[in-house]
């Protein structure tokens, strides 16, 4: 018997079943094709306006930042500005999203652009997120030639980009659009889902930013929901 | 019964344990924190979400539904995992778990293996394993850190340096980091935490192996989760050549909706917070045109006895999903800290787990360091009845005989008593009658025999007035003829 056999062998008998009932099947495959929700909070069930306040207090709750731009071509003026504030050198690097990669970065002047994944020789990077959530102030980034993992998680600062239309009520939202957008069962590599800057409590409870991750993540809501 | 590697179990002598932690200036001062921080935190997050107590409900069912039907989940999951190009090794114990991870660390010449936090690695003894092997691993969660430069086990399941001062901390960073200049300040814990970030940003990109343990594995997707605050899991998975996932089987949901309910009580429950910054689900190795990532992908699915805990008593400890939340609110663990559990599950959730895992005999003490308060079961998240499943690992112990001579006889005579309710009463009636008379002038005893572990600590007061029992009957008396008859009927 391999270790596989052996386990399955000793799990169908602590259950009394031997794996081939039909009503059992059935459950299971019928509870993996219809993922059914369970309790969604009534939280984020809001207006698209009041969604989109609720997602900005939950971040800043989170101890992450938020700012606004009209339109994609306000993007650059706003990181600018963000980096400024923040006495960073005015360099960034971001992926071969579509919408990161039509922006006019060229309006801010001295703005440095560099694309692709992070050695982490950069200090602040921004990416374009799949989607957000309102429930808890939640972003939801995939993972790819558009917008490259290491950009989540060597820099020091993040920026990430979302559309105001994106900013989902619930968990359960973004799931189907998920399941929308690479098929049921299929999914990107990696999924990140980022609340707020990295920390940790670990020395006597007390919290601190930017453990391993970015010390600040700054987010920009484009556009009106 | 589990090999506990390099790691032994000193949960057999919990009594001294509990002597030493009690002595032990330092752990009391941490301590401290835990019940202060801890607990408020997890009430005021959970009084914030008017749908906690039906997701706990919820988080409960989606576990035992998972239980039920584990072998169909499992087989799920593999064939998704499999579909998207990763690897799925099976485990029957803890060594088997060792040598597959040696395995693939070999194969791939790995020199050194950095490591999420994992109880399940802790739980095998990987470090000392693998160090044994010639493969250096570096642990990257700040607390897993710091007590791997102790060589220490983790004393709690999430915060697993919280017995530790930032004082001893300093000393080990000292110690250990002797490269830095000798003059640097450490007194904050932000300087101490920025220097654990420039030391172990380098050991990140210089690792051949990343090891992470899992929150979750979804078997709609083939997903692992991992969940974390500092973002060192996803710095380990997402640098190396290779991410290995070593989880256990239990920790099998059905579908992204599931998990969602799952992520609403974990943080929560956990360190009182709505959501923990990072919630990664990792799918497989590195796709065509991906700029980072793993080349490979591999889940250790261990084992070690679960599959035969399904069958009885203790199956619903099956559903924990390691908060944390019964240690942080346990009167035990307030006073003596993880270590002196002996093993790698501290708490409630270890008194009942580390006797499943390393067997009665080695860890009967744990489930008898408890008060039944009741505390721990009342904010599990997946509602485990954790007291009464101790209760179940006490009587198991006394029907295997392996509780001490003293304790036997003293529940031979107590139960030769309680069968004869009348002698019971009669008994009791005198005895509190006799103390009454004894310890009337002052009013507590310092000193009694039979009770000196009472005594040696605290007085023991002078019982007034009769029995509980002839209390109790007094009041039912006087209560009936006070009462109205019952109305019958419904009213007009």
């Amino acid at each position: 018997m391999t270790p596989r056999e052996l386990i399955l062998a000793t799990i169908r008998r602590s259950l009394g079943v031997t794996g081939t009932e039909g009503p059992r099947q059935l459950e299971v495959a019928t509870r993996l094709a219809g993922h059914p929700k369970g309790v969604v909070p009534a939280r984020g069930q809001l207006p698209a306006a009041a969604r989109l306040d609720l997602f900005v207090r939950m971040v800043e709750a989170a101890a992450g930042t938020v700012g606004r731009a009209a339109e994609p071509a306000d993007i650059p003026a706003t990181v600018a500005a963000f980096l400024r504030g923040h006495n960073l050198p005015l360099a960034i690097r971001h992926g071969d999203d579509p919408l990161l990669s039509a922006v006019p970065w060229a309006r801010a002047a001295a703005l440095e652009i560099r694309r692709g994944a992070s050695d982490g020789s950069d200090l602040a990077a921004v990416s374009h997120a799949f989607g957000a959530v309102a429930e808890t102030g939640t972003l939801v980034l995939v993972s790819g030639a558009d917008n490259p993992t290491t950009l989540n998680f060597l820099p020091d600062v993040h920026i990430v980009v979302v559309n105001a239309s994106d900013v989902a009520s619930d968990f359960e939202t973004v799931m189907a659009l998920l399941r929308g957008r690479f098929g049921a069962g299929v999914m990107p590599r990696t999924v990140n889902m980022i609340t707020g800057p990295s920390r940790s409590a670990d020395i006597e409870q007390t919290l601190i930013l930017g453990a391993h991750g970015p010390r600040k993540l700054h987010i920009i809501v484009v556009g009106e929901p | 019964m589990t090999d506990v590697g390099a790691h032994a179990a000193t949960s057999l002598h919990f009594k001294d344990n509990t002597k030493a932690a009690l002595a032990d200036a330092n752990l009391q001062n941490a301590l401290k924190f835990v019940e202060v921080n801890f607990i408020a935190r997890r009430r005021e997050v959970a009084d914030k979400l008017p749908e906690f107590e039906a997701l706990r409900d919820s988080a409960r069912d989606i576990k035992d539904h998972t239980l039920a039907h584990l072998d169909l989940y499992l087989e799920a999951y593999e064939r998704r995992v499999v579909e998207q190009g990763g690897q799925v090794h099976y485990a029957v114990t803890g060594k088997d778990a060792q040598r597959i991870i040696l395995d693939i660390c070999r194969k791939l010449g790995a020199r050194t293996v950095t490591k999420g936090k994992s109880m399940v690695a802790e739980e095998i003894g990987l470090n000392d394993f693998l160090a044994a092997h010639g493969i250096t691993p570096i642990e990257t969660d700040l607390g897993e850190y710091i007590i791997q430069l102790r060589h220490e086990m983790p004393s709690h399941i999430i915060a697993p340096a919280v017995h530790l001062t930032k004082a001893q901390i300093e000393d080990d960073f000292r110690r250990v980091h002797t490269h830095l200049p000798r003059d640097r300040n450490l007194v904050e814990p932000t300087s101490l935490l920025a220097e654990a970030r420039a030391v172990l940003r380098e050991k990140f990109l210089a690792a051949d192996v990343g090891i992470t343990g899992a929150n979750f594995l979804v078997a709609e997707t083939g997903s692992s989760v991992v969940v974390t605050n500092e973002g060192n899991g996803d710095l380990t998975q997402t640098l190396p050549k290779a991410h290995i996932v070593l989880a256990s089987l239990e920790k099998l949901v059905p579908t992204l909706e599931d998990l969602s309910q799952l992520l609403r009580v974990l943080a929560r429950s956990a360190t009182g917070q709505e959501m923990s910054v990072y919630t990664t689900l990792s799918n497989g190795p590195r796709r065509p045109g991906d700029p980072d990532g793993p080349d490979e992908y591999h889940v250790v699915l261990l084992d070690n006895g679960r599959s035969s805990m399904l069958a009885g008593t203790f199956r619903d400890m099956l559903r924990c999903i390691r908060c944390g939340a019964c240690m942080n609110h346990c009167p035990i663990y307030h006073a003596v800290g993880g270590h002196a559990y002996g093993w790698v599950y501290p708490g409630p959730m270890g008194a009942v787990l580390t006797p499943s895992l390393i067997g009665i005999d080695k860890a009967g003490h744990l489930p008898n360091a408890s008060t039944f308060c009741g505390r721990c079961e009342e904010v599990c998240p997946v509602r485990i009845p954790l007291p009464r499943m101790m209760r179940a690992w006490r009587e198991r112990e006394f029907e295997q005989h392996l509780s001490p001579a003293t304790v036997r006889t003293g529940l031979g005579v107590w139960s030769f008593f309680a069968k004869r309710p009348r002698l019971y009463g009669f008994a009791t009636a005198i005895a509190a009658r006799l103390l009454g008379l004894a310890g009337h002038a002052r009013g507590r005893f310092s000193w009694l025999p039979l009770a000196s572990g009472w005594t040696r600590h605290r007085d023991f007061p002078t019982p007034q007035g009769g029995t509980f029992q002839a209390q109790w009957k007094r009041r039912e008396l006087s209560s009936s003829k006070a009462a109205q008859p019952p109305r019958l009927g419904p009213p007009p």
